[in-house]
């Protein structure tokens, strides 16, 4: 029984991984990507770990370094996504071509104005 | 606050010495009494049943996942559809949250939750600008995140 539950854990987070690839492939823009990279990503791999934290609680190990990874994923995958859309937005890569608002540019160029 | 922590660990560690076991367990036990303890008087002692905090703390986490799922749900939508008729954006999200480490908090979670992405903060750290993969309506987005993560947020520190 706790096997199963284990392989859908575990099924569940190489789907999410495929996904996020397939997202990062099909995607117009810098942004888009980093969406997909970013929760895919973290879902993915939360549910591995979750898999593997279960499987060797089963062998009555209980592994508290898996707990940390998953309280470091949350941690550290928005920061390093914020960075990332960051540096492209102030090194001026281009929005895809579908977007249809941006409000940081406008406030761009007020404080531009102001200055 | 940390008044009322160091007498929630006072009276645990009392708890353990009546008990004469000098275990986690009843260490634990101890606690959970006091956190009841200190319930019934609040009143008496005039101060904030801090908690409550706790328990806002746990809602939130609870809220985080669910989201956490539903953005995934909502991702896998987008990446399968064949068209993929998506209109990308950046909003500007003002937040009343004061202290730094709310905002990195609400920045951080707004990155993980359905379509959006945090990136860029105004100079005073109070507006927060969001790219967002499908905006239709920007008020509304907007108004997402104010009910759901910002109250909860609130609801821990305030």
């Amino acid at each position: 029984m706790i096997e199963i539950v284990i392989s859908i854990f575990l099924l569940t987070g190489a789907g999410l991984s495929v996904l996020g690839s397939i997202g990062i492939i099909r995607f117009p823009d810098v942004y888009g990507r980093l969406h997909a990279a970013t929760k895919s990503a973290t879902l993915g791999v939360i549910s591995i770990i979750t898999g593997v934290f279960l499987y060797f609680l089963m062998n009555g190990i209980f592994v508290g370094k898996l707990l940390l990874t998953i309280i470091f994923v949350f941690l550290t995958a928005p920061v390093a996504a914020f960075m990332i859309a960051r540096s492209a937005y102030n090194t001026q890569v281009k929005m895809s071509d579908q977007s249809n608002q941006d409000d940081l540019a406008e406030a761009i160029k007020e404080q531009n104005r102001d200055q | 606050m940390a008044f009322q922590i160091l007498l929630n660990i006072g009276l645990a560690f009392i708890w353990m010495l009546l008990q004469n076991e000098y275990t986690f367990l009843s260490f634990f036990i101890g606690y959970i009494v006091g956190v009841a303890l200190l319930y019934f008087l609040r009143r008496f002692l005039h101060f904030d049943f801090y908690f409550r905090r706790v328990v806002a703390f746990f809602k939130l986490i609870l809220l985080f996942a669910y989201k956490l799922i539903l953005s995934n749900i909502d991702m896998i939508r987008i990446v399968l559809s064949p068209s993929m008729n998506i209109k990308p954006g950046i909003i500007a999200v003002p937040t009343k949250l004061r202290t730094d480490w709310e905002v990195t908090l609400l920045a951080n979670l707004i990155s993980l939750t359905p379509g959006t992405l945090t990136m860029n903060f105004s100079a005073g750290g109070r507006i927060l600008y969001v790219h967002s993969i499908h905006v239709p309506d920007k008020e509304k987005a907007i108004q997402e995140i104010h009910e759901s993560f910002e109250k909860a947020i609130m609801e821990v520190t305030h």
